[in-house]
């Protein structure tokens, strides 16, 4: 899926069973337990979901269970747990199907799109998954530029992280 | 002093895995070629005991020693940094520290 495109719709459920799908501007982020890159970034995207009420996150993971046990529904449930509740929905995407569809190559990767479902963005968070200043930059300049009605700038960059672990 | 990096295409991380250890290499001094080495298969990953990439061994031995039970097979490390931030490569404090200890 590039950028400009209609993105697809989805129903996944949350580590709760309850559905959700993307509705007015939503951030789709491709995203995990077991990966590094996830994890450095993952208390930005939190920040990011906290300050943007009014713009629908979604966490996806769509890793392969079975050779990543670390990735499994129960898994993904307790992690949430042990959190204490995360301020966006961690759905899982058992068939992959949605990642597929999406074109998502790596965990994290975000994919911002506007109240059509049209894809503005996608890619990195921000420039650096070491520096927590970074703040998801490039995620919330494109969220504010989606608000402006302006075309986000990068509205494009390369996903950092591990790679999705698809089925065999 | 003999020093290996394992990893796996899976994860971007080996690039910058290799420049810490360079770097840390300089500074102290250490006349040593980092040995590559990419792991490509579960058989391989239980092969060498690679618990996921990158992984860094200095005379044999993990410079940060994974957990029990962790399990060999082709995934992404998660190193803790010193500050306690998770990470996909190691901190370069406990590379030196590994480094000097097999000095």
């Amino acid at each position: 899926m590039r950028v400009g495109e209609k993105a697809p719709g989805f129903r996944l459920p949350d580590t709760n069973g309850v559905e959700h799908w993307p509705d007015g501007v939503t951030a789709v982020v491709f995203t995990c337990n077991h990966c590094p890159y996830a994890l450095a970034w993952h208390e930005r995207i939190l920040d990011a979901a906290r300050d943007h009420p009014d713009v629908r996150f979604l966490a996806v993971n769509p890793n392969d269970a079975e050779r990543y046990p670390r990735d499994s529904y129960e898994a993904m449930r307790a992690r949430v747990e042990a959190d204490g509740g995360w301020p966006l929905p961690y759905l899982r995407d058992e068939t992959q199907e949605v990642a597929r569809a999406y074109g998502a190559e790596t965990t994290p990767d975000v994919f911002l799109l506007d109240a059509g479902g049209t894809l503005r963005y996608r890619g990195a968070p921000d420039e650096d998954y070491s520096d927590p200043s970074k703040a998801a930059a490039w995620l919330r300049g494109a969220l504010e530029a989606v608000h402006a009605g302006r075309d986000p700038d990068p509205a494009e960059t390369r996903p950092v992280g591990c790679s999705i672990k698809w089925r065999g | 002093m003999r020093v290996e990096l394992l990893w796996w295409e899976g994860c971007p991380s080996h690039p910058e895995t290799l420049r810490d250890v360079e770097r840390v290499l300089a500074e102290e001094g250490i006349e040593a070629t980092v040995e590559q080495r990419e792991v490509k298969s579960d058989e391989q990953a239980r092969a060498e005991r690679f618990p996921g990439s990158p992984t860094i061994l200095v005379n044999g031995e993990d410079v940060v020693p994974p957990g029990e039970g962790e399990p060999f097979t082709l995934t992404c490390r998660v190193y803790r940094l010193r500050d306690g931030r998770p990470s996909p490569t190691p901190d370069r404090e406990d590379l030196r520290e590994a480094l000097r200890r097999a000095a």
